[in-house]
């Protein structure tokens, strides 16, 4: 009996030294020698590993920012400013500050504003519905509502408003990584430079069809008439493909084309509400407008 | 036009297959050997068929509804197959309870918890099967007797199966021809009488099954005629050998639950391979291990066994065995 | 024992009720709209402006590429604008509206009926003619004529196949056209047999048409190097791939062009509309379309004039029924659904199927059972099931390894789905992505 246990322990002692002594050469060979800033710097990443930098993951980055001598190139999106501050002292190299990004969506195509002319009855999938068509609305290039960029979002900061049908950003959240952005077959969605106390200004429509084909589609399509363009103070609106847009970086949020835009496209987030007078001034030109704008604010 | 128009992508043509229709076509392939046993164990078979289906139907509704929270889908009729085959997998004598537990570990732990129908990776009415029978090996084991059991039910009379028998008298030093004297001819095991699970006596009546099953297209000939072939092959070439030490393979096809693993267990949709190739080899291995099992191994019967261990390979059948593509050959340059 | 292509393949119920229907011409509409991208390939560039006036027949959109068609105009009359309404792809595309003002053709154009047997030009000479007559492939597809008729160098064709399978059930444009127009069939595979310098012609028909297989047969012993061959019905046999399977027994390698084997595939009204291109000047500017469904209340087979709304040719077959859910252009297992009845008939429209309401829903999803059947259907050897798995997952280059850019979008596999899951809408999806990382991995 003992010399069972004997054999057993002697038999099991020489397997794992025959074993680690194999491990332990193997693992000199076959060693790769890394940088170890990759790792520091990828400790100071936020490991979100969301893409939203160009790069598949978040030591992909990493090293590319320790092979790299130029840091402007490159952005965290998720960490932002802070998160490359930190970088560029560990590796000792400058960098210079981007403003922050969200992303906003770009189409307000709420049922009642987008009569429905067809009913979709496919895989529920952005992508596949617009291989099928323009969609459940006449409106070609308009939000689907299949919510991809919702999947997309690694940081849960996009949700479907079960009323309006319609995607929403929750901006504390927003990383603007890009990856709705990427995953959106329309383009809805674009990333707008952050402005003060996170006002947003901008034109909630990508229709490129003609203004009567878009107002016929939907009540609060661009139609293009331009009226935002002339009463633009900052030159920050550009007319194209029968679509204004605005541009985030130029635009000073005077909410001045909102209140001229025919068909309330122009959508104004964030702000205080306007003064009594005024209101009434919007109000009893644009009575859709002004509901609107509380449904959004 | 009031009504919008419907568009999606094509096909736009649909026919009229469905889950239920499959699935009930199963159902229906089983009758023959239902009644089989009704007429040899009668109200027994009766009594464990309607607990088996109840139960599992019951289990499969209340794990969707108060457990997942999704609409119930039981109507799909699969919790009733399986249920069906636990039923026949037992022996008619069994005692409510163990078939109670029986539907519980198929339906709650070898289907549910791998995410219900489509999902799971054991066939779960051999997975409780095997459970019953490592649990409770004397209540699995003890078959009651055909015919004379008919009016009785736990208190019927029992008696070993024939390759229980077979087993057990090679075991003791007794040759093959020995022991066949003392079992009915393979004419009555063939329809069905001798002792055994209640749903697995007859071979006659699964080959109605299996028939009808063919000829509706619910299975392909692959798996069960493939199964059914290597053994009789391999089983033939041993008895060839040493016969006095292996049975014939006649005999080895229409005794114990061959018949039934290789048409009703081992087709199932959800563990089977997904191409026809892949099919082939995985009831070629069927046929190996139930051959080796029942001849050199401990129990006297091994489909359960060999079909369960043939799913466990499936995942990785389905990755590297794959259908012959169009064209593929000319690419190769072959 | 029938000819057919040997692997997968499905039987849909046939539906051909507007089989026996004669051809019927579609009265001139007061307006029409030609769309000008009605082919595969680069959109045609609009060469006419507003307020011209055109004939019919006239060139009013020229090609836009080697991989495309002129478009031409299908009536007389003044162009009254150019616009951008929906068309079968379910977007709004440029087309030019014409208000129609009499009929008056191109005097270049043959209007006679008169048989031309005599094949005076030469293989490029009739390719030319092809080119400027803008003949697409009229079986759907609508890829460029001419295009198909340059072998591409080191490449030798040897055998002509002429598809009259029409392996669509409800289609019956097709079997109506080789029945009404077979001895211009036959001079048009004498033309493509020149123009492609082969031998050899095989006229491919399943055996559900037997009339028109045995005309074709008596016919085609007049004709030199031509031969009818019966299918076994059986769906997809109108793929291009499945039919060489099933005449010639090539298989078209997995990526490749039928050229590759040395096959040449053409469908039938594209070959008549060849014979009128060559032998009587006449461009692509009608063609035959089915009307039919099985609540529509006269089926019919019309000629039309490319650029007539839908809903016209609805009319002309009884008005749209009440219980009306789907229109699709195309049969029911290719066809696009339409998203507007205000679409204009294209080169490539075979068909006008409405399906009433109750077959127009899809059933809701199950989950997959695995039960191979979608396997062992696929014409092409492919696993849907796992396609569509892998998509689900944004697993694209999985996707790519397993051949996801062989699948013919049949649908044979959704058509037998028990679990009635969206299969094929989700293999699109991977071929689109799959093809954006093979385009990018070209430009790289």
């Amino acid at each position: 009996m003992s010399d069972i246990v004997l054999y057993t322990i002697l038999t099991v002692t020489a397997v794992g030294v025959t074993a680690a002594t194999i491990l332990y050469f193997a693992a000199q060979k076959f060693k790769v020698y890394e940088d170890p800033r990759i790792d520091q710097v990828e400790e100071a990443l936020p490991a979100a590993n969301c893409g939203g930098c160009g790069y598949p993951g978040c030591r992909n980055f990493a090293e590319v920012c320790v092979n790299t001598d130029d840091l402007d190139s490159l952005f965290c999106p998720v960490g932002g400013n802070e998160t490359m501050a930190s970088v560029a002292s560990i590796l000792g190299k400058a960098v210079t500050e981007q403003a922050p990004k969200v992303a906003v969506i770009r189409c307000n195509g709420q049922p009642q504003f987008r009569a429905r002319t067809t009913e979709y009855n496919g895989a529920i999938n952005c992508t596949i519905e617009h291989m099928n068509g323009a969609g459940d609305t006449a409106c070609q290039y308009g939000c689907l509502g299949g919510g991809e960029c919702v999947d997309a979002c690694n940081f849960d900061a996009i949700h479907m408003n079960a009323e309006t049908l319609l995607p929403e950003v929750i901006d504390d959240l927003c990383t603007a990584c890009g990856a709705c952005v990427e995953a959106c077959p329309r383009d809805i969605i674009e990333l707008r430079t952050k402005a003060k106390k996170d006002r947003k200004i901008f034109v909630s429509c990508v229709s490129q069809d003609k203004g009567i084909t878009t107002k016929k589609a939907c009540d609060v399509g661009c139609i293009s008439c331009s009226k935002c363009f002339k009463v633009c103070p900052y030159d920050a609106i550009t007319m194209g493909n029968n679509i204004a847009f605005i541009d985030a970086d130029k635009c000073r949020l005077c909410r001045k084309c909102v209140v001229v835009c025919p068909t309330s496209s122009i959508l104004e987030i964030g702000f205080p509400p306007r003064r009594v007078k005024e209101e009434k001034v919007v109000a009893k030109e644009k009575p859709d407008n002004v509901d609107n704008k509380e449904k959004n604010a | 036009m009031s009504k919008l128009l419907t568009v999606a992508l094509s096909p736009h043509e649909k026919n009229k297959d469905s889950v239920s229709r499959l699935m009930y076509d199963v159902v229906i392939a089983l009758i023959p050997a239902f009644g089989v046993s009704l007429f040899f164990y009668g109200i027994g078979a009766l009594i464990i068929t309607l607990t088996a289906v109840l139960s599992a139907v019951i289990f499969e509704y209340l794990i969707t509804r108060y457990m997942l929270k999704k609409p119930a889908t039981i109507m799909d009729g699969s919790a009733a197959l399986t249920g069906l085959l636990i039923a026949f997998n037992v022996p008619s004598n069994l005692n409510p309870g163990f078939v109670i537990l029986g539907s519980f570990v198929a339906i709650a732990i070898a289907k549910m918890s791998f995410g219900g129908l489509g999902n799971n990776i054991f066939n779960p009415a051999l997975v409780a099967r095997v459970f019953l029978l490592i649990s409770f090996p004397v209540q699995m084991t003890s078959w009651p007797v055909p015919i004379e059991s008919r009016m009785k039910y736990l208190d019927a009379i029992t008696g070993p199966t024939a390759l229980g028998q077979l087993k057990e008298g090679i075991m003791g030093g007794n040759t093959v021809s020995g022991v066949m004297e003392k079992l009915p001819s393979q004419m009555e095991m063939f329809l069905g009488q001798m002792s055994g699970s209640m749903g697995e006596v007859s071979g006659a009546a699964l080959l109605i099954g299996l028939l009808y099953m063919l000829i509706r297209r619910v299975i392909t000939w692959h798996i069960p005629i493939t199964t059914l072939a290597t053994v009789f092959v391999i089983q033939g070439i041993l008895w060839l050998v040493s016969p006095e030490r292996f049975a014939d393979p006649v005999f080895h096809l229409i005794t114990g639950g061959l018949m039934l693993g290789a048409i009703f267990m081992a087709t199932d949709y959800v563990t089977s391979p997904m191409n026809k190739m892949g099919m082939i080899y995985f009831a070629i291995g069927i046929g190996v291990i139930t051959v080796v099992i029942r001849n050199f191994g401990a129990y006297p019967e091994g489909i359960s066994f060999a079909i369960l261990i043939m799913n466990s390979v499936v995942p990785i059948f389905n990755r590297y065995i794959k259908p012959k593509r169009f064209g593929e050959l000319i690419k190769d340059g072959k | 024992m029938l000819k057919t292509f040997p692997k997968g393949g499905v039987h849909p119920p046939e539906n051909k009720i507007s089989a026996d229907k004669a051809i019927v011409e579609l009265p001139l509409p007061k307006k029409v709209f030609i769309p000008i991208s009605q082919h595969i390939g680069a959109p045609a560039k609009i060469i006419v402006k507003r307020g011209d006036i055109v004939k019919v027949g006239q060139i009013i959109a020229s090609a836009g590429g080697y991989v495309s068609a002129n478009i031409h105009s299908s009536v007389s009359g003044k162009v009254a604008k150019l616009d951008k309404i929906f068309d079968t792809s379910g977007y709004r595309k440029d087309v030019v509206v014409i208000d129609v003002n009499g009929d008056e053709w191109l005097e270049s154009i043959d209007k006679t009926t008169t048989l031309i047997k005599d094949i005076s030009v030469d293989s490029e000479e009739i390719l030319k003619k092809i080119t400027e007559c803008g003949i697409v492939g009229l079986g759907g597809a609508t890829f460029p004529t001419h295009v198909k008729l340059k072998v591409p160098p080191k490449k030798i064709a040897t055998t002509l196949i002429i598809n009259g399978v029409e392996c669509e059930p409800y289609l019956t444009s097709d079997h109506r056209l080789m029945m009404e127009k077979s001895e211009e069939l036959m001079v048009g595979t004498q033309i493509l047999m020149k123009a492609l310098a082969v031998d050899i012609a095989y006229i491919g028909i399943e055996n559900n048409k037997l009339d028109a297989i045995q005309k074709l047969s008596e016919l085609a012993t007049q004709y030199k190097g031509i031969e009818v061959v019966p299918l076994k019905v059986k769906y997809p046999q109108g793929g291009e791939k499945q039919l060489i399977k099933a005449i010639i027994n090539r298989e078209v390698p997995s990526g490749g062009l039928p050229i590759d084997v040395g096959a040449v595939v053409h469908n039938v009204g594209t070959t008549v509309a060849v014979y009128e291109a060559v032998q009587k000047n006449k461009p692509l500017f009608e063609r035959i379309v089915t009307v039919t469904g099985k609540s529509v209340k006269e089926p019919q087979n019309l000629l039309v004039r490319i650029g007539i709304p839908v809903i016209q040719l609805i009319e002309a077959a009884g008005g749209l029924p009440e219980d009306t859910g789907k229109v699709i252009s195309g049969g029911p297992m290719m066809g696009k659904a339409l998203n507007s009845l205000d679409v204009p008939m294209a080169k490539g429209t075979s068909g006008i199927l409405i399906m009433p309401e109750d077959e127009s829903k899809r059933k809701d999803d199950k989950p997959c059972i695995r039960c191979t059947k979608c396997v062992s259907v696929c014409p092409m050897g492919l696993e849907p099931f796992l396609l569509m798995t892998l998509g689900e997952n944004q697993l694209w280059e999985r996707n790519e390894d397993e051949r996801i850019m062989d699948c013919i979008e049949c649908g044979s596999c959704v058509f037998v789905c028990p679990s009635d899951r969206a299969l094929l809408d989700y293999i699109r999806l991977g071929k689109n992505k799959v093809g954006q990382l093979i385009r990018e991995r070209k430009v790289n």
